[in-house]
């Protein structure tokens, strides 16, 4: 992937919907560089009002979990449900919290 | 209120024709994300386009509708400058003429935000904002082209030179503009070279690229007088409607 586009490297986008809520990954584009990464994802990932913030990232700065790895990495906590806020009750005083 | 029709016909096929024009690239653009962001551009310009038409017809009362306005004129009767009109050329040319265009009309609709037209206000606080992300796309484009490869620096430099002849009547008044700037309804279009003149001139020097001198300047789009080009546009762009009459989808 690299090698076929040495110009126009990959670069991951988040959009933040809505003030308040964070910016979440929406999906890849090619750009030459970060500021024509930031137009193409506007064009790309907000032409439907979709979005009040933009962030782009070069793919090749994400470190990312190793697949090999996923029961290691994640199987642990299955049986752990202990830290989920459901297994509390909470009184009806209390409300939404 | 036909001089008035006239001066908004002249802004709405400007914006159809280029619109247009900037269209063709759909689906051959040089990379996928172009070819979002150039339909992105097209239809900003057409939306401003269809407004325009929409008031002509209204100021004309006949009956008539914007695509009247749009389908059933012939070439002779079509009022857009010529840069609009250009062939597309390759990306350099369509990039720079893109720059050309937005950097009149960024200023003219900020100026216009002033207009003691109510439609002409209306479609001025929209349209600035669009013409200042074309600014910005065409604008990024022409420095990495002109300060790019061998090859992109001499594409940029031969798209100068070609729509050098198309600049100057971006900032000449017809008769019917003239007679809506004097009532200030549209702005004073040479009053738009200053600012033209900052945008180009910040662009070209960090694009590495001169502008043209001395080249002699091309007129007549707003007297109906076109290029060639605008007959195939028009061929293409009103067959079906003339074909079918009234089609719709």
């Amino acid at each position: 992937m690299t090698n076929a586009t040495p110009n126009t490297p990959l670069w991951e986008v988040f959009i933040r919907p809505r003030n308040g809520l964070a910016h979440k990954h929406v999906g890849s584009l090619h750009a030459p560089d970060e500021v024509m990464a930031l137009d193409a994802a506007r064009d790309v990932y907000t032409r439907r009002a979709e979005g009040t913030s933009i962030w782009v990232v070069p793919s090749n700065a994400i470190t990312a979990s190793d697949p090999d790895h996923a029961a290691e990495t994640f199987e642990p906590t299955a049986d752990k449900i202990y830290r989920h806020p459901t297994f509390y009750e909470i009184p009806d005083e209390v409300g939404h919290i | 209120m036909m001089i008035l029709q006239n001066a908004i016909l002249e802004l709405a096929d400007d914006n159809l024709i280029l619109g247009h024009r900037v269209s063709e690239w759909c689906g051959h653009a040089p990379i996928l994300e172009e070819d979002l962001a150039m339909p992105n551009m097209s239809l900003d310009m057409i939306g401003t386009a269809r407004t325009l038409y929409a008031y002509a017809a209204h100021l004309e009362n006949k009956g008539q509708t914007e695509d009247d306005m749009a389908y059933l004129r012939d070439e002779r009767e079509y009022l857009n400058c010529l840069l609009v009109e250009r062939p597309n050329g390759d990306f350099a040319t369509t990039m720079l003429r893109q720059l050309y265009f937005a950097a009149f009309m960024e200023p003219y609709w900020q100026a216009a935000l002033n207009s003691t037209d109510d439609v002409v206000r209306g479609v001025a606080g929209k349209a600035a904002k669009e013409m200042a992300y074309h600014i910005r796309h065409a604008g990024e484009w022409v420095i990495r082209l002109g300060d790019g490869t061998d090859e992109s620096a001499r594409r940029m430099k031969t798209a100068v030179t070609d729509l050098a002849p198309y600049v100057d009547e971006l900032f000449q008044s017809s008769a019917a503009a003239k007679a809506a700037e004097d009532a200030g309804i549209l702005p004073v279009r040479a009053d738009m070279r200053a600012a033209w003149d900052k945008t180009i001139n910040h662009i070209f020097g960090l694009a590495m690229l001169n502008p043209q001198e001395d080249t002699f300047a091309q007129s007549g789009g707003r007297q109906g007088l076109h290029g060639e080009g605008l007959g195939h546009i028009l061929a293409v762009m009103q067959s079906i409607n003339r074909a079918h009459p009234g089609a719709v989808w």
